[in-house]
């Protein structure tokens, strides 16, 4: 649909030896909404770094529109950033933060001269970009005396001023409190499309990658581990490590029987899943909501309840299947210690291939000591600061 | 009794304050003295500050301390201000080690640091002279010979101040967000132009503390200057010393007031400064 803007090629980083990046070949189209998502010390802000030349890859190249860039300083890209934390410049107003880029003097590509914007383009300009990010009259107000959500915006105000073609954001929303987040995500969004930007956006959170992006792409250990659109990635996780980290996943050892028939705990079931060798080992992912819970008579397999917990639109229940725990969510109240059956449809099953990821995700047995991890809405982001600085350090 | 505690409490610190305190006042009320002892009191007068400004030999003396403890603030804070952003940039398992070298110089003995200068200098300067003594024999060539003087003073000041420069420059850095300066350049600045407009605002107040105390150290000192200035070049606080060795005259109670007010004068500056700050950062954080 569009032209590809960005390409990373072969990219590999390591700062003493540390490799933080590791082979990662992405391109980014134009316009396109671009998320890369992954745990901290994933490498996320990393390539997000190399994009912007605030890094130079060890190994491999940066293009863009066809220009190889790795050695193109960040003032000489036309991409603008906005900072983890927003990085406002404290001794100048909201008015000059957003006018500082336009007040550089930029060199005209064409006459080789350097071209000095007039003060009333200067004006005009700041002023339409506080309207996109709805500050009127905020002009000369410090950035101090600005709540989180009104610093964020300053932020994007004075990245977008210069009309770059890429954005890029750093976790930009990650010291915001839940509502504001929500109503920034959709604010982002919105201006993406006015603007028709490519935006690059760094975060830890699936859920505003889910809702934001065009495309994901999930990070770990300094690998893509899958590329695609949040329904892909969402439906159809590549390895344990996708499925666990994007929402809440059961994650079974199974047996390909034959096409469209899986095999876990020795009963077969039907799926739509096609393509594995016969007999084949897998990882079988399937998700809280898709399983129907059932009288026990009547269910393919049966349990015990173990541990409810009420969490307003549904129940998370824990249930013991011959030893392996599967968190299940719905509406109907099973009281702990009761016996169910449940029923999962064909497309409730999601078969991946064996990975390094195998077995160390989706068992809920220690469901209660995890439990804080797993649905901690109210992330720190001290903590990724912590182990960005710990970076910053190394380098 | 916590009533009589307190007596004794106020009673001692007015001790202290009074032992702190007296012998200055003392200076400072004789040096207005009329007659030329410092023992009697003979009536007001502003006859020593007289003789003071007759005298050439503290005039200079005041000259060469004002200009070697201008120049050595001045060259002291450029250097050490870069100092600190080298710091700020270094990774952490060379930045300690070097922080730690910094803030020896400061607690070392200043007689260590006078003599180990002057130690330098001779050493450095004796085998220059007797390079260009083989140079006139052998090849007719010469060059000027190097002693002690204004220049190994000017040098030995800028030494000793660059410490208290980094000390108050580098915590202002480290407070400043770390992606100031990325956030500049990614604007479209250069490094040099993401320093100029963004990092140097921030660390401005912490620059200007550090100048002022650099100023205070230099106009004061005495230990390091004795050893490094050299035969013919003398600081006030030598010339006071070498006038105490002869006689006791009242214009030291005159030049010593006039010191003590200077430098009471910059320490106000800098407390006031950081008292002001302080109020400016309570206030972005509230």
């Amino acid at each position: 649909m569009s032209k590809e803007l960005i390409r990373l090629s072969n990219c590999t980083m390591a700062f003493d030896g540390d490799v933080v990046l590791d082979n990662i070949n992405l391109y980014i189209n134009d316009q396109e909404f671009l998320t890369l998502l992954g745990p901290s010390g994933c490498g996320k802000t990393t390539t997000l770094r190399i994009i912007g030349g605030f890094q130079t890859p060890t190994k491999g190249d940066v293009f863009f529109d066809g220009v190889r860039i790795n050695d193109v300083p960040p003032h000489k890209r036309a991409i603008n950033t906005v900072f983890q934390r927003y990085a406002l410049f404290p001794h100048l107003n909201v008015f000059e933060n957003i006018a500082f880029g336009l007040r550089i003097p930029k060199v005209d590509p064409e006459t080789k001269r350097k071209v000095k914007l007039s003060e009333e383009e200067i004006h005009e300009r700041v002023m339409e970009m506080l309207h996109v990010v709805n500050l009127n009259g905020f002009e000369k107000r410090s950035v101090s005396s600005l709540s989180g959500g009104q610093q964020q915006r300053v932020a994007i105000a004075r990245a977008l001023v210069n009309r770059p073609k890429v954005l890029l954001l750093d976790e930009p929303l990650g010291a915001l409190d839940l509502r504001l987040r929500k109503d920034m995500q959709n604010e982002l969004k919105r201006i993406q499309q006015a603007m028709g930007i490519t935006f690059i956006y760094v975060t830890h959170d699936q859920e505003e990658a889910l809702s934001m992006s065009d495309t994901v792409v999930v990070m770990d250990e300094g690998k893509i581990q899958q590329i695609g659109t949040p329904e892909d990635i969402y439906n159809e996780p590549k390895n344990a490590f996708v499925a666990d980290f994007i929402g809440e996943s059961n994650i079974i050892d199974g047996i390909m029987r034959a096409d469209g028939v899986v095999e876990i705990f020795n009963r077969r079931f039907q799926c739509l899943d096609k393509g594995f060798e016969k007999d084949e080992p897998v990882d079988v992912v399937i998700r809280p909501e898709d399983v129907d819970i059932v009288d026990e008579a009547a269910g393919q397999l049966k349990g015990t309840v173990t541990n409810v917990t009420f969490k307003g639109m549904h129940y998370d229940i824990i249930v013991d299947f011959y030893g392996f725990k599967w968190l299940i969510q719905t509406t109907d109240f099973c009281p702990e210690g009761s016996h169910i059956g449940i029923k999962i449809d064909p497309d409730g099953f999601h078969v991946m291939k064996k990975s390094q990821y195998s077995g160390m995700f989706g068992d809920y047995s220690s469901y209660s000591e995890e439990y804080d991890e797993i649905g901690d809405a109210t992330y720190d982001p001290e903590q990724e600061e912590d182990s960005r600085e710990a970076l910053d350090e190394e380098e | 009794m916590s009533k009589k505690n307190s007596v004794w409490s106020r009673l001692f610190m007015a001790l202290v304050f009074l032992f702190l305190y007296a012998p200055i006042f003392l200076l400072i009320i004789f040096s207005f003295n009329e007659g030329n002892s410092s023992a009697i009191w003979k009536g007001f007068s502003l006859k020593w500050y007289g003789e003071l400004f007759q005298d050439r030999l503290i005039m200079q003396s005041v000259y060469t301390t004002l200009l070697v403890s201008v120049l050595a603030t001045l060259i002291a804070t450029v250097a050490g201000t870069f100092a600190s952003i080298g710091f700020y940039n270094m990774k952490r398992r060379w930045r300690e080690p070097l922080v730690t070298i910094n803030n020896i110089p400061m607690m070392n003995a200043d007689i260590v640091t006078g003599v180990s200068l002057c130690l330098l200098f001779v050493a450095a300067f004796g085998a220059w002279n007797g390079f260009v003594s083989w140079m006139e024999t052998t090849y007719r060539l010469t060059a000027p010979r190097l002693y002690q003087g204004f220049g190994t003073l000017l040098i030995a000041h800028i030494a000793f101040n660059i410490p208290y420069v980094i000390l108050s420059v580098s915590p202002k850095l480290r407070q400043m967000d770390k992606n100031l300066i990325d956030a500049a350049q990614d604007l479209g600045c250069t490094w040099m132009q993401a320093f100029w407009k963004v990092a140097l605002p921030e660390i401005k107040p912490g620059i200007i503390s550090g100048m002022l105390i650099a100023f205070t150290m230099s106009i004061d000192d005495f230990v390091i200057s004795y050893f490094t200035a050299g035969a013919t070049t003398s600081t006030l606080a030598m010339t006071i010393y070498s006038m105490t060795k002869k006689r006791v005259s009242p214009e030291i109670n005159a030049v010593s007031t006039l010191l003590f007010g200077a430098v009471l004068l910059l320490l106000v500056i800098v407390n006031v400064m950081e008292a002001h700050q302080a109020k400016q950062q309570a206030k972005k954080y509230s």
